[in-house]
């Protein structure tokens, strides 16, 4: 059984990232870059499946520059087999394009499944994955908390508002992970020296006829409106005293 | 050419947010289509007739969509829209799951989680969990998208739209539905409670979380969050974390109580109208969004208010 988990390199979660002066789009030139945390969860899935000897083969592929060979070697640390870097001049593709690119890529590596995060912290857009789905035609169990693979089937755990949901998605699948999925495993130094020498796989995106162009034009960015500073009250009375005369909560 | 707007439901009743995803679809000043997918739709199409400013209500019912799949959903809105220009829904667990679906096989590209709709296909959308507004323009001519309900208003009651039924096309079949947990309480839900208690990791332990939210929120009638540390620490469940990666919400009040305020968090929260922390830690980011800060020790402050509260 072959996996084939997809990886977005995107803007380090801790930093605070800020608006270019011009307010084109934000400025993320010498930020610290990482694995989409969502991810990661799904590259930690992976390598609990195939320890537990439900999965052979694991392939990360991630799709962009040059710069995107870090976070495929943080893959290959953290122990997959094989690291494929779709190589694109278009830094700023759209989860269609995203879409379209890997299922080109699917097509070539056959997997049983694909995992991928169910969002990337950047564009917060939540699409890939279902897109993916889609485009192949194959079943999709998304947000998922928990996995398992029986019969040729992925049984999952689903986290929905209010609640969870069990469903199970024949093979092959796209399954998205949340971040309860799993805690992904801490990389240790010797294998992130080791994942330097292994090699990178290089595929230009040209070479996979799709069309990636945007359909969204971003006009601007801009700050989100700043709430009114607050203040400080002393005391619990204090405090239900501005509510219940400030606010006019009936507390 | 109409709008066409998904119908989340649970069996017998509309989710609130319907009723303010259709303010958002009468902005294009075009008709509006609510369709409605289930098993025994009835009620909840008749419910749905009634909002003003729809026209039409398309019910689409077979036994297979009891727990509508994503899979099928999709077809079922791929084989309406050619009649729609724009498709959407509030966004929740339920349309982030099926309209990216619908996009790509319909090959447009889907705004996800829109704050304002601007003319000529322009939307404002949150991006980097809040901190950053991204205005958009989508040059297709079919738009998909979800909308962040709290930023419109629930559109009111008294029309009478009809109501259509449509064919349910074969089922998908190769994704079967087992079951769900929906945690069940008395207490309002998280997206649509008028006062929110979370907690935070300081309460330091299941229990503690527990023993001392609880008593505040059963005497407000809130809905408890949890931050996501509290969430991966194992003081609450998943199901009532407020975050970028939880529920977004935005009550009258919500109050904040050990809560350290990372951006994931505030992200989900920093919309409600006011906002109250409680906090040890007079440094913590949370004061920054509070509009009532009170540093002080959770463990005395938090009873001592729950006490004070008259409201029944």
């Amino acid at each position: 059984m072959k996996a084939l988990v997809a990886i977005k390199r995107v803007v380090d979660y801790n930093v605070q990232v800020r608006i270019k002066p011009d307010g084109s789009d934000v400025d993320i030139a010498n930020v610290k870059m990482g694995v989409n945390p969502f991810d990661e969860n799904a590259v930690e899935e992976a390598l609990r499946l195939k320890e537990r000897g439900l999965v052979t083969e694991i392939v990360a592929v991630s799709l962009g520059t040059a710069a995107n060979q870090d976070v495929l070697r943080h893959a290959l640390a953290m122990g997959v087999d094989r690291a494929l870097l779709v190589e694109t001049d278009n830094a700023a593709l759209q989860p269609l394009g995203v879409a379209k690119l890997l299922k080109a890529v699917i097509q070539r590596e056959q997997p049983n499944f694909v995992l991928l995060g169910k969002q990337a912290i950047d564009g917060d857009n939540g699409q890939s994955g279902q897109m993916l789905a889609a485009l192949l035609g194959w079943g999709q169990g998304t947000f998922i908390s928990s996995l398992n693979i029986e019969n040729n089937e992925a049984i999952v755990t689903r986290e929905i508002d209010g609640g969870t949901e069990q469903i199970a998605v024949q093979l092959p699948a796209v399954l998205t992970a949340d971040l309860r999925l799993n805690d992904p495993r801490f990389v240790k130094l010797p294998n992130l020296m080791m994942a330097k020498k292994k090699p990178i796989e290089t595929l230009p995106a040209a070479e996979l006829g799709v069309d990636t162009a945007p359909r969204l034009r971003q006009i601007k960015v801009e700050d989100p409106p700043v709430r009114k500073p607050g203040i400080k009250v002393g005391s619990v009375e204090e405090l239900l005293e501005k509510l219940r005369n400030e606010q006019g909560l009936p507390l | 050419m109409s709008v066409l707007l998904l119908a989340e439901h649970h069996g017998q009743k509309l989710a609130p947010s319907v009723y303010r995803a259709v303010t958002a679809a009468a902005s294009w000043q075009m008709p509006i289509h609510i369709v409605v997918i289930g098993n025994d739709t009835a009620a909840v199409a008749a419910e749905a007739a009634q909002i003003n400013g729809v026209d039409r209500v398309v019910r689409v019912d077979a036994g297979h969509l009891e727990h509508p799949l994503a899979e099928d959903a999709a077809q079922i809105l791929v084989e309406l829209a050619p009649a729609y220009r724009v498709i959407l829904g509030a966004h929740s667990t339920f349309t982030r799951n099926i309209l990216p679906r619908v996009a790509a096989l319909l090959d447009v590209a889907m705004v996800s989680d829109v704050l304002a709709i601007q003319p000529d296909n322009t939307y404002v959308r949150a991006i980097y969990a809040g901190s950053v507004l991204s205005v958009v323009q989508s040059s297709d001519a079919l738009q998909v998208l979800t909308i962040h309900g709290n930023r419109f208003k629930p559109a009111t009651n008294g029309a009478a739209a009809e109501i259509i039924t449509s064919a349910a096309p074969a089922p998908f079949g190769k994704t079967r539905w087992i079951g769900e947990n929906r945690a069940s309480s008395d207490r309002p839900s998280l997206n649509s409670a008028k006062i929110v208690v979370s907690g935070g990791r300081s309460l330091g332990s299941a229990e503690k979380f527990q023993a001392v939210l609880e008593p505040l929120a059963e005497k407000l009638g809130a809905a408890l969050g949890a931050t996501r540390a509290a969430v991966d620490a194992g003081y609450a469940p998943n199901d009532i974390q407020v975050g970028q990666t939880g529920t977004m919400v935005a009550p009258e009040l919500y109050i904040a109580v050990g809560v350290s305020g990372a951006v994931q968090h505030t992200a989900g929260m920093k919309d409600s109208r006011i906002i109250v922390a409680i906090n040890h830690d007079p440094d913590a980011p949370i004061f920054k969004v509070a509009d009532y800060g009170l540093v002080a020790d959770l463990f005395e402050t938090v009873p001592k208010l729950a006490a004070s509260i008259t409201k029944q």
